[in-house]
């Protein structure tokens, strides 16, 4: 009998395979006395060796040319002669060979740091060698997305943006984590890619290399030990699925025709994909941002913007200004630091010490506009009174933006929804931050995940209240956090009257789907036994038991 | 020492494809070349790590030294290299 596992399913969908653990980075042993320095250099400089051939190997098999010169320029760092040299020095100063690489690496990686851009980018390229090299001197298997050369279920204590930077997802069939939420990277990665997802899955830590299991993304469930046929069974299901979903086309309404415009999460225009969008719900500007030591040109951003919004001639293109601070650190914003970050400057209130930068981005959003015949609507994050409401909706519409929004993501926000909707023409909720806020639970907190489920009764209530302001305005009420991406709470937030969804683009069939299945009335009858529900379960069971 | 300085014509800068192009053909010279930016100390031209480190960017004048017998001849190579627009040399094969 397989055994049966849980955490959170944050990716609908099912799939099953053997399963493959990611190895986690080694840790340095207790230093101990050097005997025989020339055997110590022996040792970490054949570990290099052997990462940098390694990495040339991954080079030539890359598919993508980007990737396969960033590969191939990362495996001439680990064959560098002076990261040698500088193993050897810390050989020399009394290093055994893990930890002579461990400083090595460490020295070179604050020059690349300093370099700045993306040069600093390669600094995790070299974190990568020092965890690959410190391994290979240990004996212990390469740490990183492993490759046991057919399809698998990638199994992992939690995965960095590093990590998954070249996943394939013609070899991953699922992720399952022991760490995360719902708005974790993972969660966040795995519904963009389509695949499903579980985390918070303690049980996944026995789950033993190359064991058959099956995942399914929406009840949270991993079964180890499962019968290959069986596998195999529910593979071909999940193909027929897809099959199924990519014929569904067209705008988004419910089975009585209400229309419901289904719109994309994106954070370029290379999000917005070939598919006929029916607009964007939600542009995060934060890309042109990262990883810079100055803020980015006027003409630089209208490019940016202009290149999204030339995409989608016609439709609706909602645009976030800059929302910076807490998890998303800008070096050029000069923040100090903070105890409480998600409590601290962010979004919008970093306006209030570098005004200078909302400004040439509310310049270049309303240049980009003129130049482009799509609909251009513009909201601020982290909005949470009426008159931060009205102070960026004056600036806004000072340069000529005649759309002009806030998002709904502090529980004070929702609570004045109504006088909030007085000074703007649409409210957006983020969901993620809206649950994190409401519920004092830190959405990087795996344990705290139950809190995070977007069906809690008390935030879908938020949601209500904001939904109800926006039909007596007569003004759009959307939500556009990751609730949104998930078919059957789609159905509860049309009911409780939202207007448009927005989520990433491979979430758009299966809502579509759903949609389509319930009428107005069925889908305001969800709307009101979720919010009946004692808890996220009771809310899910009473649904699919209506 | 001989000195040729040269402006970085890749548009991604000495970074990914041209850095490893660059640092490949540093090590095909039969002598030492370093490479500087104006007065930072100069890395050896077959570091990548140096090199990346340099943070050159497109249109940044880099500074290549060498001494001894077949200095100038390196140094008319690497040169001309960087003086070439790699990444879109890279698309225009591709």
């Amino acid at each position: 009998m397989p055994e049966v596992v849980r955490g959170l399913g944050v990716s609908t969908g099912r799939a099953a395979g053997r399963a493959h653990r990611m190895a986690r980075p080694p840790v340095l042993p207790p230093p101990a006395p050097v005997t025989d320095a020339a055997h110590e250099i022996s040792v970490a400089t054949g570990a290099l060796a052997a990462v940098a051939e390694h990495l040339e190997r991954y080079a030539a098999k890359a598919s993508n040319r980007d990737a396969r010169a960033i590969l191939e320029a990362q495996s001439l760092m680990a064959a560098d002669p002076a990261l040698l040299e500088s193993v050897e020095e810390g050989v020399g100063s009394g290093l055994g060979a893990a930890h002579a690489v461990d400083a090595a690496c460490a020295h070179h990686r604050e020059a690349l740091l300093a370099a700045g851009g993306y040069f600093a980018d390669r600094a995790g390229d070299l974190d990568d060698i020092r965890n690959r090299a410190v391994a290979a001197v240990l004996g212990l298997p390469m740490p990183g997305v492993p490759d046991p050369g057919h399809p698998y279920v990638l199994i992992a204590d939690d995965l960095a943006p590093a990590d998954t930077a070249n996943l394939d997802t013609g070899t991953v069939l699922a992720l399952v984590t022991e760490k995360g939420g719902p708005t974790s990277h993972t969660a966040i990665l795995a519904r963009t890619l389509g695949l499903p997802a579980v985390v918070a899955c303690r049980g996944a830590a026995g789950i033993g290399d190359g064991t058959w299991v099956s995942v399914d993304g929406g009840s949270g469930e991993v079964e180890v030990g499962v019968a290959e046929d069986v596998a195999a069974g529910i593979q071909r299901e999940a193909a027929a699925l897809r099959d199924r979903r990519d014929i569904g086309q067209g705008p988004g309404r419910t089975a009585d025709g209400h229309r419901v415009p289904l719109l994309l999460n994106i954070g370029s225009a290379l999000d917005v994909g070939p598919g006929a969008a029916e607009g964007v719900g939600l542009f995060r500007t934060e890309f042109l941002f990262l990883d810079r030591r100055d803020a980015p040109s006027f003409e630089e951003q209208v490019a940016a913007y202009a290149a999204v919004l030339q995409a989608l001639p016609g439709r609706r293109v909602v645009i976030r200004t800059l929302d910076a601070g807490s998890d998303k650190p800008l070096p050029f914003l000069r923040l100090p630091g903070e105890d409480n970050p998600a409590l601290g400057v962010r979004g919008l209130r970093t306006s209030r010490t570098r005004p200078e930068i909302l400004d040439t981005q509310i310049d270049a959003i309303a240049e980009a506009a003129r130049s482009s015949d799509a609909e251009t609507w513009v909201m601020a994050p982290m909005v949470s009174t009426v008159g931060e409401a009205a102070g960026f909706a004056r600036r806004a519409r000072a340069r000529g933006l005649s759309h002009v929004g806030v998002m709904v993501e502090v529980p004070a926000a929702a609570l004045h929804a109504r006088r909030l909707l007085e000074e703007v023409d649409f409210l957006s909720v983020g969901t993620n931050d809206l649950g994190q806020y409401a519920f004092a639970a830190d959405r990087q907190q795996g344990e705290l995940a139950d809190l995070l489920d977007p069906w809690q009764p008390g935030l879908l209530q938020l949601i209500a209240m904001c939904a109800q302001a926006g039909r007596e305005a007569s003004k759009p009420v959307g939500v556009c956090g990751e609730a949104a991406a998930d078919p059957l709470l789609a159905t509860v937030l049309v009911g409780l009257g939202i207007g448009s969804l927005s989520m990433a683009a491979p979430s758009v069939p299966g809502v579509r789907e759903a949609l389509g299945r319930y009428s107005m009335a069925q889908c305001e009858e969800h709307a009101r036994l979720a919010l009946a529900a004692g808890d996220p379960d009771e809310a899910r069971a009473a649904i699919t038991g209506a | 020492m001989p000195e040729k300085t040269v402006t970085i014509a890749s548009r991604s800068g000495l970074h990914a494809r041209p850095a490893k192009m660059f640092v490949q053909a540093a090590a095909r010279q039969g002598v030492a070349v370093r490479v500087r930016v104006g007065d930072r100390p100069s890395v050896p031209a077959t570091s990548m790590l140096g090199v990346l480190a340099l943070g050159a960017e497109q249109g940044t004048a880099v500074i290549l030294q060498a001494d001894g017998p077949g200095a100038e001849e390196a140094l008319d190579v690497l040169a001309e290299l960087l003086s070439r627009d790699l990444d879109a040399e890279e698309a225009a094969d591709a």
